[in-house]
């Protein structure tokens, strides 16, 4: 009888219009969106050079490379693995592209070289994990190492700063004669496309699943290992990309090039809803929540505060989008318990 | 009867298999560069090894239950960094309380991660890799971007590593206390005994009462205790406190730990491999700054001495559990 | 055998969601008794120790400790009251030594005030007394992982002698020993029996029943049947127990036409788990398997499914030698597998009710990879209404569900992909009697259809009532394959409970 009252309740949970507005002002991505609107609100009124169209623009720069590595990045997480090394992938990559620029190569062939490079970086990762099966964490540690350890070990206190003039396009031109950078029309362009195959294709299925339930999904007759491979190997492929744009837009390549940056990226993807655990979130809150952190650290910089003061900031932002969803949880599991217990009393009294 | 023996050596081999490990690499080190035996140039590996062992240590327990401290370089340059500020500011300071004051800085940092995953329940490598980055950052703010030199430091201070006891240096009877107190810790202790059963088989530890909170919070606390201790021996020891110090130091304590024979999947090791496997990486570290430009492939060696750790171990796991098996329905 | 009860549970009641556990039941047990609690699975016994062990708290009713009314609110309480456990399934820790897996929880410490270091030397002495008491030829050093099965189950036992209990429960303790050891084991019982210490054991043996038990209660679906002592009872009257209830209600076996052979396995082989598996499924039939937990049921279906691979043997498809590498494949050929693990396997719960319908199909159902949601939603809908779940729509999270609900999305996730062969593992394991009728007309119905149908299940009566052939099972060998019409109570339970050995014979 009872069970039946809560399946009507939950009927009307469904599909009344006013449960999924509020649903919707209350959801995460609304959440971090109005946390948007405040710091443009709030930069505005400290200083004057925020809200200036061509300041905005440029400021997507700063941003732009850490938020496609965040894109791929969700993949990963989507699966509950994780991906340290992503920063040296980089840093690798960007070795690759000036130790051929310096042998002479093309704008063209140096992309594909970045391109190639991070991919392979990702395979390295992903056979690790899914062939050898030593969790990624450990992995990526081990790899994070390795990767950028290559391009030190040749490259040592030099730097590559030789690159053709078309290749600085990637990351320094601008589309057409209008201030949009490039490269902030790119991440746009890759974040829709990333979107479509996380929530329209099978792929994107496949890996909510797995997020949620590897071993179901594995009875369910998903390639599990396949696709966790495939999450490393695009990963890799985006830091490639990231390397490709970091370069050109800075014109040179040393060893400690991005260090630090796989923080921001995990940080970008969990801040944005999605569970570290695996199986829940989606592109847009990512999306948001790196226009989010682009913007705070523009407007922070425009302030004058130091490097030092973000960094901080980044980190107890990554703890604590990972600990107020876990202690709202813990909270909600100790009510649903309490009322659990009244209700069988409930039961027990009524029989 | 036999093949618990078998299985017993099988173990010990781990140890011994290091030791030779060891033995071989300084031979070859003698045989290429004779200056290398010398003894101030063993009595310095030694030395360089003593920091690592006791981090390697606290790094330990975290990875017995399964988990990871990325914490500890930054733990070390932020203790560190405290330490010797209060040391250039209050030079009339025992530097003995200095080193109580600098552990329990450390202390405070390990019990900020232990919170964070035992009562907040933030997974190990998220928690830490938020803090490595925190700790880093505000040892910038307390040393405002600057350095403190050995003009600095007074001599009491810089002594608490280098000075002299029975004609061991200071810093490796640190490293023998350490190493005895975790081997003491490990083995005749509720406590000890514990993150073993936590690491091994949670389900069935917790069945026998065994609190996964208080094992959480314990070793991350631990962790950060011995790293406190490390920062302020890292400062005096290098006479300088610099901001960027010990900077990707997680990875070399991680290296000793999986090379010790140490399962990142939790449950297994022993402090005696951690020590060995801490030995041989400080035998790497220095013989690669007896080599002209090595030092720039510290970095690519130490990730594939960790990755080939890891594969060796996991091969070998595998290689016992068909064993097992095939002996099963026989 | 007149002395009062030690332990008494008093019109206790357990509810799950959807679920009535233990219905108002009654059990007591006196000092120097051994008390057999039987039932099939599913019938309420290892609800009932997991409460007297502290790991559950009942809805309702008192359990009552030396006539004083306890509280336990965890499993160490319960401990140091004085009960102790040997589970079914160990839970060792497998990377230590013999001693520490002994006394993980109670270490013995040096010290008169008990804070004094661990003590190894006191701790390996008692357990070398308690392994020599129990006859186990171990080192109280060698580490758990390196000991075999029954050596684990031996050092189980040990583990609860070493905690100084006045109740202690064996859950199937005899089912990975040999002879001998079952031998040692009574001798175990016999003692603590004399020393005055209640036992409660549970065994699917009626010959063990009858050994070594003095009293007996007998449960079925959450309730107490019948109690008694052994020597007033048969066999066949604690079957009858165990079984009594109307077969052809719960069980609606239609008539099908047996066709031809599907399915060959021959000498199939994983090592470690199963031996020389040899069997035919054919059209129309469902092919009965029986065994106990742990018999090798389970594995030799994810062989067959693609999930873990076999080291030998060889499966024919329609006369084609198959290998299935992944589920996908098997899948592809036909076979739909509905696993043993309802919430680890069968269903992703935080998924939605449709996506999990459509999750074995999407491949299928997609045009180049991209989704077509609108032919997913129809398809969901059609085996919605065709398995008749009841939902509150098809978007709810699957865990909103009930028991015998979410069992039915896996139903129609499997049914879904339009197989030949079924195979269903424990299929209404949990579920309600009405839910379970449901799922026993659809299986019947695919096989009048001409589908293949393999129902694995610890429940005998569900395994004789439905099936045209009955395959049994023990510790990895096939002992027997009996007829319907040659199926028998006794027959299939004896066959499934042999010693190893006899099938070689």
């Amino acid at each position: 009888m009872s069970d039946n009252l809560v399946r009507q309740d939950r009927l009307i949970d469904e599909f009344s219009f006013k449960k999924r507005i509020s649903r919707l002002f209350s959801s995460w991505e609304f959440i971090l969106f109005l946390t948007l609107v405040g710091i443009f609100i709030l930069f505005s009124f400290i200083s004057p050079y925020f809200m200036d169209y061509f300041n905005l623009m440029n400021a997507s720069l700063s941003f732009a490379e850490k938020s496609i590595l965040a894109l791929s990045m969700i993949f990963v997480i989507l699966s509950g693995d994780i991906d340290i090394s992503v920063a040296s992938i980089l840093a690798l990559s960007s070795f690759a592209m000036g130790n051929a620029s310096v042998k002479g190569a093309g704008s063209g062939t140096l992309v594909i070289i970045g391109l190639a490079t991070g991919l392979a970086a990702g395979i390295v990762n992903g056979f690790l994990v899914t062939k050898i099966k030593i969790p990624s964490i450990a992995v990526t540690l081990a790899t994070l190492s390795i990767f950028r350890g290559i391009s030190q070990a040749i490259l040592r206190d030099n730097a590559y700063t030789h690159y053709p003039l078309k290749f600085a396009y990637f990351g320094q031109g601008y589309i057409g004669n209008s201030v949009i950078p490039f490269e902030f029309v790119f991440f746009l362009v890759l974040a829709v496309l990333m979107g479509f195959i996380l929530h329209k294709t099978t792929y994107g299925r496949k890996l909510y699943a797995i997020g949620n339930s590897a071993s179901a999904s594995r009875f369910s007759g998903i390639n599990v290992d396949r696709i966790r491979f495939i999450n490393f190997a695009v990963n890799g492929l985006f830091a490639g990309i990231a390397a490709v744009l970091l370069t050109s837009r800075i014109g040179s390549t040393r060893p400690n090039i991005a260090t630090g940056w796989e923080l921001e990226a995990i940080t970008l993807v969990v801040l944005g809803g999605v569970a570290i655990t695996g199986g829940k979130g989606n592109i847009f809150g990512v999306v948001i929540a790196s226009l989010l952190v682009g913007y705070l650290k523009f407007g922070m910089a425009l302030v004058n505060l130091s490097a030092k003061v973000m960094v901080i900031t980044t980190g107890a932002l990554l703890i604590t989008a990972v600990l107020v969803p876990m202690l709202l949880e813990i909270a909600k599991a100790k009510q649903k318990l309490r009322s659990q217990r009244s209700e069988l009393k409930l039961e027990r009294k009524a029989s | 009867m036999k093949t618990n023996l078998n299985m017993k050596k099988r173990l010990e081999s781990r140890e011994s298999v290091l030791i030779g490990l060891i033995l071989l690499f300084m031979a070859v080190m003698t045989i290429t560069m004779p200056r290398f035996i010398h003894p101030s140039n063993l009595a310095n590996i030694l030395k360089d090894s003593s920091i690592l062992i006791i981090v390697s240590l606290g790094q330990f327990l975290v990875i017995l239950t399964g988990g990871i401290d990325l914490s500890v370089g930054s733990n070390i340059a932020f203790s560190g960094m405290a330490a010797s500020l209060i040391n250039q500011n209050n030079p009339e300071l025992s530097p003995w309380i200095i080193l109580v004051i600098g552990m329990a800085i450390g202390l405070g940092l390990g019990m900020i991660n232990g919170s964070l995953v035992a009562f907040g329940k933030v997974p190990a490598i998220i928690a830490t890799l938020g803090t490595m980055s925190v700790f880093r950052g505000f040892t910038f703010v307390i040393s405002k971007g600057q350095w403190v030199t050995a003009h600095e430091m007074t001599d009491p201070f810089m002594n608490l590593p280098h000075g002299n006891f029975l004609g061991v240096p200071n810093l490796i009877w640190f490293a023998i206390f350490v190493v005895a107190a975790f081997f003491y810790f490990m083995r005749y202790t509720r406590s000890g005994r514990e993150i073993y059963s936590i690491g091994g088989n949670k389900s069935a530890a917790v069945l026998v009462g065994v609190s996964e909170k208080k094992v959480q919070f314990l070793i991350f606390s631990i962790s950060g205790l011995v790293s406190g201790m490390a920062g302020v021996l890292w400062a005096a020891r290098y006479a300088a406190a610099v901001n960027e110090m010990a900077t990707g130091f997680e990875l070399q304590t991680v290296a000793a730990c999986v090379l010790g024979g140490v399962s990142v999947a939790g449950g297994s090791g022993s402090v005696a491999g951690v020590l060995l496997g801490a030995l041989f990486m400080g035998l790497l570290n220095n013989s690669m700054t007896m080599i002209r430009n090595m030092a720039f492939f510290q970095m690519l060696l130490q990730g594939l001495i960790v990755i080939s750790a890891m594969t060796f171990n996991v091969v070998m796991e595998r290689r016992q559990d068909k064993m097992l098996l095939n002996r099963r329905l026989a | 055998m007149n002395t009062k009860a030690i332990l008494e549970l008093k019109d206790i009641s357990m509810y799950f969601p959807g679920i009535k556990a233990l219905d108002s039941v009654d059990f007591s047990i006196r000092p120097g008794e051994v008390h057999a609690l039987i039932g099939e699975n599913g019938a309420g016994k290892s609800t009932l120790v997991k409460i007297i062990t502290g790991v559950y708290k009942q809805t309702a009713g008192q359990v009552l400790l030396n006539g004083e009314e306890t509280n336990f609110k965890s499993a160490l309480d319960a401990q140091s009251a004085g009960i102790t456990a040997i589970h079914q399934e160990a839970s060792m820790f497998p990377e230590l030594s013999v001693t520490e897996n002994i006394f993980m929880g109670h270490h013995v410490k040096k010290g008169a005030s008990g804070k004094g270091p661990v003590d190894w030397k006191t701790m390996r002495q008692r357990t070398r007394e308690l392994l020599d008491d129990i006859e186990l030829d171990i080192s109280p050093d060698a580490l758990v992982k390196s000991l075999g099965v029954a050596q684990r189950h031996m050092v189980e036992i040990a583990k609860a002698l070493s905690i100084d209990a006045q109740i202690v429960i064996m859950d199937e303790p005899t089912s990975a020993l040999t002879l001998r050891e079952v031998e040692d084991l009574y001798k175990i019982i016999r003692r603590l029996r004399d020393e005055g210490k209640a036992i409660i054991f549970i065994s699917h043996k009626f010959e063990e029943i009858f050994d070594i038990c003095d009293t007996y209660t007998v449960f079925r679906d959450g309730q107490l049947i019948g109690d008694g002592n052994v020597s007033d009872a048969t066999i066949s009257s604690i079957i009858n127990m165990m079984v009594g209830r109307s077969l052809d209600l719960l069980y609606p076996k239609g008539e099908s036409t047996i066709g031809d052979v599907v399915l060959e396995v021959e000498n199939l082989n994983r090592t470690g788990y199963f031996k020389n598996i040899s069997f035919n499924l054919h059209k129309g039939e469902i092919l009965g398997f029986f065994g106990l937990i742990g018999a090798g049921r389970t594995e030799v279906m994810r062989v067959l499914f693609g999930i873990d691979k076999a080291s030998s043997g060889e499966v024919r498809l329609n006369g084609k030698p198959v290998s299935f590498t992944k589920p996908k494949k098997a899948m592809k050929a036909g076979i739909a597998y509905i696993p043993e693990d309802r919430h680890e396997q069968g269903t992703i719960l935080d998924m939605s009710i449709a996506d999990n319908i459509t999750l074995p199909n999407v491949d299928e159902l997609s045009h180049f990879g991209i989704l077509d949601e609108k032919a997913e939603r129809s398809l969901a809908e059609d085996f919605a209404k065709k398995i008749e779940i009841k939902s509150a729509g098809l978007n709810m999270k699957t865990s909103t569900l009930s028991g015998g609900n979410q069992q039915k999305v896996v139903l129609a996730k499997w049914l879904s992909t339009g197989p030949e062969i079924l195979i269903l593992d424990e299929p209404t394991k949990g579920i309600d009697v009405g839910t379970k009728a449901r799922v026993h007309k659809i299986v019947s119905d695919m096989a009048a259809e001409g589908k293949a149908i393999i129902l694995v299940s610890s429940e005998l009566p569900e395994v004789l009532g439905m099936s045209d052939r009955i395959v049994v099972m023990h510790e990895g060998f096939v002992t027997s394959v009996f007829e319907r019409e040659e199926a028998d109570p006794d027959k299939v339970m004896l066959a499934a409970i042999a010693q190893p050995g006899d099938e070689s014979a």
